[in-house]
């Protein structure tokens, strides 16, 4: 055999190999996707949106978990941004200078994206849950998530500034611009499509995190909407993690009906970055 | 040295501050206030039974009073009730003496209700044919501490068994049906071989036993009344004929009568008496205590006596504090009417 027929071979090898990984991937999220929509598609009504749990599976619904989930998501999403967004410009725009300081923060935020999330939790339980006395509120399960998930954020803010080409900013100075109207009119407009996909993306693991919301002590049974922050609320994952542990049937199906609803919003905020980032790509011009 | 460094950009520091100042000014004032809720906490045994009176109760107060409900184990319900954090804690055992303790040095007052009985039950895999029934003693033989390792065929639980492997599944080491399971059979709470498979989730345990016919295991009563087409109830003998005679399956009836025994127990709520001064607590656990036995039984429990839910609501209105197990967690030998004397 001559390397160029080699070289084919294993270029169709390599190629075969990449699409057996693709499929497995795929293969397992149909099966789930089938799996679930086959028990619960039929369970999935307006009544099972808008209504409470209950004791009878026929008559429970999802409706305080998925204002729950709605509410925890916004608070999430307004205290995660601007903090997250802030320290990804700080440490790529502000701190040019790489010195001990820096690089340690850089270290401790990259180990922070690997930390498991129920120890997210146990600090949201000694801080916000016990030491700020905020309870078992809303407040303390945003804030909590926004633990959670401000690595990613600011990891993927200064992922998306690294990409603006240096001499936009170098043009922007030339022409008697300070770092803040660089940063502010020429770079964040340049890199927010990549911020707001790292964000939304963050986002969407959040959703379904269960167990650092159980450990702040989110609740099981709620038949009530809040009406602030400082309300208790229940969320999705965790009215699902209930249901599966039931011992009637028809709370397994609710359970599959309401990993649809969760599947369905996890979907609607991936389409939302997907969207938001090519309207904005489409604006800029150099 | 860039010049512009010292710029740091002004929206960032006003959200910042906003966020610090939602925090800790603001937080700490609304936290407390009263808005009409009754919090309770503890044993996933329970949960069903308080998340039905819970929910009746709120149909009929119309969104008054409102009421939560979570689920931490027996366990983890206490430490939050003896920090005051909850106003109720669903218990599937007596309070332990550390519990008590540390209530007592927050200076937390409780009222020890009984709501319904559980039964334990012993299953088998449906093709299991050998089994017809255990006495306590087998069952010890099984699960005390010193059968890890040693008690693996099911020949050696009694003569002319199978040579099969024995399987066994069981709660986690967390949970009071754990605890009082051991109390039972073992003799101390918690003594138990460590070589078992081990759920927090029963209907884990379901399947297990379901798909090994060398399966044995146990758990609520309300589960297996939900999976009788898959498992095989067992009769136990607790070799004492003064509670009936011979092996006894659970049912509402042999729990009731007190000859499914040792097997059978009472759950709880105990109440924070000062809690019960807030007249949607007091309502919450008048309403409980009157609903208790439908409700209870619609959700796979069996209820106590009528009688004796007149007599722990009378306890109640007494505010009678303390426990009749003296702080010893799960106990034996204490009858229903000691739980409600006041």
């Amino acid at each position: 055999m001559n390397r160029l027929a080699y070289n084919k071979l294993v270029d169709r090898f390599f190629k075969l190999a990449a699409l057996a990984a693709t499929i497995v991937g795929l293969v397992f999220l149909f099966t789930l996707v089938w799996d679930i929509a086959h028990d619960g598609a039929g369970r999935i009504s307006w009544s099972f949106l808008t209504s409470f749990p209950s004791r009878r599976p026929e008559r429970a619904g999802i409706l305080s978990a998925l204002v729950g989930t709605i509410w925890i998501m916004g608070l999430t999403a307004v205290f995660a941004f601007p903090i997250g967004v802030g320290a990804g410009v700080y440490l790529e725009e502000y701190t040019k200078k790489k010195n001990l300081i820096t690089r340690l923060i850089e270290i401790n935020i990259a180990n922070l994206a690997g930390v498991p999330s129920i120890i997210y939790g146990l600090l949201g339980l000694g801080i916000f849950v016990r030491a700020l006395s905020l309870e078992r509120s809303l407040l303390t399960g945003a804030l909590t998530l926004t633990l959670l998930i401000l690595p990613i954020i600011i990891i993927s803010t200064r992922e998306a500034l690294k990409a603006v080409p240096f001499s936009i900013r170098e043009a922007s100075y030339a022409l008697g611009a300070t770092r803040w109207q660089t940063t502010y009119r020429q770079v964040l407009p340049v890199a927010l499509p990549g911020i707001l996909t790292g964000t939304i993306l963050a986002l969407s693991r959040a959703i379904g995190e269960t167990a650092p919301l159980i450990t702040i002590g989110a609740l099981t049974y709620i038949a009530f909407l809040p009406e602030s922050v400082f309300d208790p609320f229940t969320v999705l994952p965790i009215q699902i993690f209930n249901w599966v542990s039931r011992p009637q049937k028809g709370f397994a199906v609710n359970a599959a009906a309401a990993i649809i609803v969760l599947l369905v919003l996890t979907l609607i905020l991936n389409s939302i970055a997907i969207y938001l980032r090519h309207r904005f790509q489409r604006r800029i011009r150099w | 040295m860039d010049r512009t460094r010292t710029r740091t950009p002004k929206a960032v520091w006003v959200i910042l501050a906003f966020v610090v100042a939602t925090i800790a000014g603001v937080g700490t004032e609304y936290a407390h206030a009263a808005r009409r809720l009754v919090k309770i906490d503890g044993s996933s045994t329970v949960f069903p039974i308080t998340e039905a009176v819970a929910e009746e109760f709120q149909i009929e107060k119309r969104g008054r009073v409102m009421v939560t409900v979570g689920i931490s184990g027996t366990g983890g319900g206490f430490k939050k009730f003896c920090r005051g954090e909850v106003d109720i804690v669903d218990a599937s055992r007596p309070v332990k003496s550390v519990e008590a303790a540390l209530c007592r040095k927050n200076g937390i007052e409780y009222i020890e209700l009984p709501v319904a009985y559980d039964g334990i039950a012993v299953m088998v895999n449906p093709q299991n044919n050998w089994v017809d029934h255990l006495t306590v003693k087998e069952l010890k033989k099984m699960w005390e501490p010193a059968a890890q390792g040693r008690i693996t065929k099911w020949s050696q639980i009694r003569r002319g068994w199978p040579e099969r492997e024995i399987h066994l599944f069981g709660p986690g080491v967390d949970s009071g049906t754990f605890d009082y399971f051991t109390k039972a059979i073992v003799g101390k709470s918690g003594a138990s071989r460590g070589d078992f498979t081990a759920s927090e989730d029963d209907n884990v345990l379901v399947q297990g036993i379901a798909t090994d016919p060398d399966a044995l295991g146990f758990f609520g009563l309300a589960y297996y009344e939900h999976n009788r087409d898959k498992l095989k109830l067992v009769p136990i003998d607790d070799g004492n004929d003064s509670n009936g005679k011979g092996p006894i399956l659970p049912s509402a009836e042999t729990v009731n009568k007190g000859t499914y025994q040792p097997l059978s127990r009472p759950v709880f709520i105990y109440v924070s008496k000062e809690a019960a001064s807030r007249p949607e607590v007091d309502e919450f656990v008048s309403f409980y205590l009157e609903n208790a036995g439908t409700l209870s039984a619609e959700v796979g429990y069996i209820p106590l006596p009528e009688d004796i839910y007149k007599r722990a609501l009378r306890k109640f209105k007494k505010r009678k504090t303390g426990s009749v197990f003296g702080g010893k967690g799960a106990k034996m030998g204490v009858t229903i009417h000691d739980l409600v004397r006041h």
